[in-house]
């Protein structure tokens, strides 16, 4: 199982219906992502922005694998990852708003969606502080005797952290349900992995923990999701974590404020045809699978959604400023 | 057992008395941290536990402060009530991210969707001669951050009772155990139990001066109160018991009698927890002050090694005494 090479299914069959339900998913996120950039210069959006476009078959194909009982806990970059769990873009769209109708009454924003009808636990921020908690979120599980799966989702970055280091070995000494999904878009804001890593392989840090682990394509949705449901099904059925790492690239700047001074142009452009969005649709078309009306359809269904997402934000309120230091504590009923 | 039977008993004891009734009325609850098991703490207090309790609630773990800390956390988000055990305050630096950018901050940036209902112990303080790395009092600091709550149990009967009530809180509270307050012996009802953690208690009364204190050093203030005693006069000492959040209507009613304030803390004392209610007093209790406020702390340099430069760097029973005096007899 370990250290395998990425594998790719791109020449194996697929269903219509689930093909385009998930080419429905990317193009959410993709839609949501750019829809989200252009509030951002007008301004309705603050804070810091970090848009996951170009990595979005890495959200679809892993949140696929999920059951609705199973948990996530994800980064900053997390809209791709909330949408492909099934929080509302309306909900997500009104918390970088700031508006209280947000999935966390706008106290969080864009980096902090949480949810707990999908046990959604962030949108954390502080890269790497993620992976404990869903050590102990599996920990739990166990404990009380369930059989969910526990989803971590973290960057390349994130990999040079202690708290990366610890979790490995605690989810591998403790035997947890944590899958550990690397989403590997080659940098940590301009640090390219191998200017920050000894060992660029990812997988052997995993391996060198004895947590089942390996590569796969993350720009080929069918390949993560085949990946992700193998990886899942190990984790609920033998109770140990496993690592899967997403090779992927993100298309856009590291956040609003970047102006990509590390990466060449020519660089992006060569990932962008790889794009995870562009190459199914060409895919399907070539097995006739998806025709340039029903591509169409699955656009204007988006767009109705992003519109209505956005309506819903715009339409939101103002928490009442005398709110201001709820929730710091329970308030007990 | 009757009522009123008392029993003797140390602090460390009364503390594992309480993780004991606390593993055996819930059982979502475990301990969890290093060298808790086997070895059976550190500072010995659960010493015992393992073979009551088994591996699956006595968990010994790997240094990785920030990583089981991080998994108290989680674990409370999925349903179970963890007590995370940190050998030192001083290690806990190492678990502050999950302390205070997880922890402290998960009910409220989630918008009230994910409360952690975590308690972390850790020891505190100096005394012991264990130097700049074992010895400092940080809870003050901790104190500053919204979001956890802070108890420093200095009495048996705190020691013992604050464990449940802090178990009991949907959110996260750290309590702070005095390395030198972990042999003290005492009496203490046999049937003792949970206290409320966000009153402080005035544990001398008196007219003079009050005494703001909390922890190890709630001992020495009342030594020096027994002294000033002797001497005509007579201190009202003030156990803080939580430094967050911070009981200010108990030392406001105390000095809108005594007219005079002194607080003793062994923390740090620039931008420490004496200054926080220095601040308060001024705020609430300005025109009742027949003299300016004092503070005793700990001196500015980090914990030494040798024991009387580690005494000098301590607030003492002698500068209470004397300071106490001081101010009593300037007439304001
Ligand atoms: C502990 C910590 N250090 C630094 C930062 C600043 N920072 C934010 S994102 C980031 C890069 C993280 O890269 P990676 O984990 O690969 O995730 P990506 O942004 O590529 O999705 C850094 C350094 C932070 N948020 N947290
Ligand atoms: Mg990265």
């Amino acid at each position: 199982m370990n250290a395998k090479s990425p594998s790719s299914l791109s020449g194996a069959q697929v269903d219509r219906e689930h093909a385009h339900h998930l080419l429905h998913q990317m193009l959410r996120i993709r839609r949501f992502e750019e829809k989200s950039a252009e509030l951002y210069t007008l301004m309705k959006i603050r804070g810091f922005l970090h848009l996951c476009i170009g990595e979005e078959a890495v959200a679809v194909g892993v949140c696929e694998a999920l059951e609705p009982e199973d948990g996530v806990v994800a980064t900053y970059r997390e809209h791709g990852n909330a949408l492909a769990r099934g929080i509302s873009a309306g909900a997500i769209m009104a918390e970088m708003y700031g508006k209280q109708e947000g999935c966390s009454r706008g106290r969080g924003g864009s980096m902090h969606i949480f949810d707990d009808k999908t046990r959604f636990y962030g949108g954390n921020a502080i890269v790497g502080c993620g992976l404990p908690l869903a050590v102990g979120l599996a920990l739990a599980d166990k404990m009380q005797g369930r059989k969910r799966v526990t989803c971590c989702f973290f960057g390349d970055g994130a990999v040079a952290e202690g708290e990366f280091h610890e979790s490995m070995n605690l989810a591998a000494l403790w035997h947890l349900p944590v899958f550990f999904v690397c989403e590997n878009n080659l940098y940590a804001m301009g640090t390219a992995l191998e200017r920050a890593q000894s060992v660029t392989d990812l997988v052997r840090k995993a391996a060198s923990y004895n947590i089942a682990s390996s590569a796969v394509d993350g720009m080929d949705v069918l390949t993560v999701e085949a990946a992700a449901k193998e990886a899942v099904n190990i984790v609920r059925r033998e109770q140990e974590p496993y690592f899967l790492e997403c090779r992927t690239y993100r298309f856009r700047a590291h956040s609003m404020f970047d102006p990509e001074l590390y990466r060449s142009k020519a660089e992006v452009e060569k990932w962008k045809k790889r794009g995870p969005i562009v190459t199914l649709v060409k895919r399907l078309k070539k097995q006739g699978l998806l025709s340039d009306v029903e591509l169409e359809q699955l656009e204007q269904q988006v767009a109705r959604e992003i519109e209505e997402a956005v309506a819903f934000a715009e339409n939101g309120t103002w928490e009442p400023v005398e709110d201001l230091t709820r929730f710091v504590y329970s308030e007990r009923g | 057992m009757s009522k009123n039977e008392m029993i003797q008993i140390t602090y460390r004891e009364a503390v594992r008395e309480a993780i004991r009734e606390a593993l055996r009325r819930d059982e979502r609850v475990f301990l969890l941290g290093e060298d808790v098991g086997r070895y059976g703490g550190c500072f010995a207090v659960s010493k015992g536990l393992l073979e009551e309790f088994g591996p699956e609630r006595i968990i010994d773990t790997p240094l990785s402060e920030s990583g089981f800390t991080g998994a108290g956390i989680g674990a409370a988000l999925g349903g179970m009530r963890p007590i995370v055990e940190i050998m030192t305050v001083n290690f806990s630096l190492l678990a502050a991210d999950q302390i205070i950018n997880n922890a402290a901050t998960f009910l409220h940036m989630s918008g009230g969707c994910f409360n952690v209902p975590l308690v972390i112990r850790m020891s505190t303080g100096g005394g012991k001669q264990l130097a700049a790395q074992h010895s400092h009092s940080l809870e003050g600091w901790y104190a500053h951050i919204p979001g956890i709550k802070v108890l420093t149990p200095a009495t048996l009967e705190d020691a013992r009772g604050m464990l449940w009530s802090a178990l009991e809180d949907p959110d996260p509270v750290l309590i702070f155990e005095h390395q030198s307050l972990l042999n003290m012996e005492g009496q203490l009802p046999a049937n003792a139990g949970a206290v409320d953690i966000d009153r402080a208690q005035i544990r001398r009364p008196g007219s003079d001066l009050s005494v703001i204190t909390y922890g190890a050093s709630l001992f020495k203030a009342l030594e020096a109160a027994e002294i000033l005693a002797g001497e005509g006069i007579e201190v009202e000492v003030i156990d803080l018991r939580t430094l967050r959040p911070l009981d200010d209507a108990t030392f406001l009613t105390s000095i809108a009698s005594t007219h005079r304030a002194l607080i003793v803390d062994e923390g740090w004392r620039s931008g420490g927890i004496s200054a926080e209610i220095c601040a308060r007093i001024m705020e609430g209790a300005f025109y009742e002050l027949d003299a300016p406020v004092e503070r005793i702390c700990g001196a500015e340099v980090p914990m030494p090694y040798a024991k009387h430069l580690e005494e000098a760097a301590m607030p003492q029973v002698e500068a209470i005494v004397t300071t106490a005096k001081r101010m009593v007899r300037s007439n304001g």
